[in-house]
């Protein structure tokens, strides 16, 4: 069987001559949604279930961080992180986690809100059950409430991270070489602008269809924990390998 | 063992409970009856400090529940001093609230485990134990969904006994059940309560559950006890109107 690498310059016509840098920006990219998600998640898991705290300073911390970021476009805290920030404090981010701190912050005030939303959706007779069976509140959310609760981030997560992925395009705007970088300077040194615009449109797809398949691979996994395996899909499959 | 004095509860506007004094002996079996909304439930959640006071004191064994002593001053209970009191108290609640991510014998072993440091294997050897005690030894393994509301409530009883209880509250254990599973729960907790010394506290609208398990009575209206006594007297010579009224009315629905 034959590969064809997908990057090579040796494609034939203007796949081989655009192919390279594209690849190039995809790497970038999932670099750049990869640091962003991992600073997303940081941020989200913590901030989340401070918002749920019972301690009135910690909700306000959370609530503030929330909406502030939700409240400022990511390229506007983009550019206070690249071009502001060195001016008041004389300290130059690497532009590459600049964006990458960008994403994560904004994104993860969205990914706060899942969390609290998904730890508050966890009946309150679960929560009563393990106080009456004397666990510390550390051990209710531990391994009564977040266990729960993950199995309900799993989705809305997904949507985020796929935002984050397609929000990474912004970085062009600092001049990271991301995706939409690199096709944007294709068109300009004129190549076939249909052409490397439908090429951005299927490696994006691409991109966040893997993250879909992944974060599908999660939630089942975690709708075992709780013992939601979807019987129907089991069922319809037995009676399928029956015929 | 339990002891109210002068218990007032209100929820916002709302007097749930008022001025209530009771005592329940050690090894003592109550069953509380009374309409919907006349505070059986809050009565049974005060204990288990799932709700606060408002005003007036509990005291279990000895302990008060919602206050502790710092030197020579009475001050708000902390975690500590409450998970102390919790852990003379077991509770079965209506709804099971067995824990879906964990399987049946995790359901059991998590909190002696956890809260109480119990090595896990002696915790296993115990939940076995007690799942053959509620007839269920062949389902350590099974997960909670994949169990009827009789067989989930049994589980939630096993899973508050190891805790090892000296207090046990049942909330209507038996109303979110199939009629055809009531009885299979009732005789079971029939069974412990007469083997074992727990001081039971009862909430039940199945007045011959109440008859055969309790050694006392007592009938609530709009917070406050109306009347009490063996559960012989009551059900069939009810002093009070208003629980002649209520039994009746239990007795047509
Ligand atoms: N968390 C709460 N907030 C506001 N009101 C409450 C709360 N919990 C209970 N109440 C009110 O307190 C009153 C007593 O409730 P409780 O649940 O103790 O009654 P009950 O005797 O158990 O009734 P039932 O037989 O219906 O279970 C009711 O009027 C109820 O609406
Ligand atoms: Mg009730």
């Amino acid at each position: 069987m034959i590969t064809i690498n997908p990057c090579s310059a040796e494609l034939p016509g203007a796949l081989g001559e655009t192919m390279p840098f594209l690849c190039d920006g995809t790497v970038i990219t999932l670099q750049s949604a990869i640091g962003g998600s991992v600073i997303a998640i940081a941020i989200a898991l913590p901030v989340g279930l401070m918002a749920t705290s019972r301690h009135r300073r910690a909700r306000a911390v959370a609530r503030v961080y929330m909406e502030f970021f939700r409240g400022t476009s990511v390229l506007v805290q983009l550019f206070w992180l690249f071009y502001a920030m060195p001016l008041l404090t004389g300290f130059q981010l690497d532009k590459i986690f600049a964006g990458v701190l960008a994403l994560g912050l904004n994104l993860g005030a969205y990914g706060s809100e899942v969390v609290r939303g998904a730890v508050r959706a966890v009946p309150r007779g679960q929560r009563e059950a393990a106080v009456a069976l004397n666990f510390s509140p550390f051990q209710r959310m531990r391994y009564v409430v977040l266990p729960q609760a993950f199995v309900e981030m799993v989705p809305p997560m997904n949507n985020l991270l796929i935002e984050l992925l397609k929000a990474t395009s912004l970085l062009s705007a600092i001049t990271v070489a991301d995706l939409a970088y690199e096709g944007r300077l294709l068109v300009n040194s004129g190549s076939d602008q249909l052409i490397v615009f439908a090429l951005l449109l299927v490696i994006y797809f691409l991109l966040s269809y893997l993250i879909t398949l992944l974060m599908r691979f999660v939630e089942r996994r975690a709708a075992r924990v709780v013992g939601r395996e979807r019987p129907r899909r089991r069922a319809a499959r037995t009676v399928e390998a029956a015929r | 063992m339990i002891r109210f004095d002068k218990v007032g509860k209100r929820f916002g506007d709302v007097s749930v409970l008022r001025e209530l004094d009771f005592h329940v002996g050690r090894g003592e079996r109550v069953t509380l009856i009374g309409p919907s909304g006349s505070g059986k439930t809050t009565i049974l959640r005060l204990l288990m400090t799932l709700e606060r006071v408002t005003s007036g004191t509990i005291h279990v064994d000895g302990q008060c529940l919602s206050h502790m002593r710092r030197g020579d001053r009475q001050v708000p209970a902390d975690e500590r001093h409450l998970r102390q009191v919790r852990k003379k108290i077991g509770m079965v609640f209506q709804q099971f609230n067995l824990f879906p991510n964990m399987n049946v014998l995790r359901n059991i072993t998590e909190a002696p485990v956890r809260a109480l440091g119990v090595p896990r294997e002696q915790a296993e050897d115990k939940a076995h134990e007690l799942l053959k005690m509620v007839g269920l030894a062949d389902k350590a393994h099974a997960h909670p969904s994949q169990l009827s509301g009789g067989q989930q409530q049994r589980v939630a009883i096993a899973r508050a006994l190891a805790m090892e209880p000296e207090v046990l509250l049942l909330d209507e254990v038996t109303s979110a059940l199939d009629p055809e599973l009531v009885s299979g729960v009732q005789n079971l907790l029939r069974d412990i309560a007469h083997q074992g010394n727990l001081t039971l506290l009862c909430v039940t609208h199945e007045m011959n559950f109440a008859r055969d398990i309790s050694h006392r009575v007592l009938m609530f209206d709009q917070g406050q006890i109306v009347e009490e006594g063996p559960p012989e007297q009551i059900f069939t010579e009810p002093a009070q109107q208003r629980t002649r009224d209520f039994l009746q009315a239990v007795l047509d629905a």
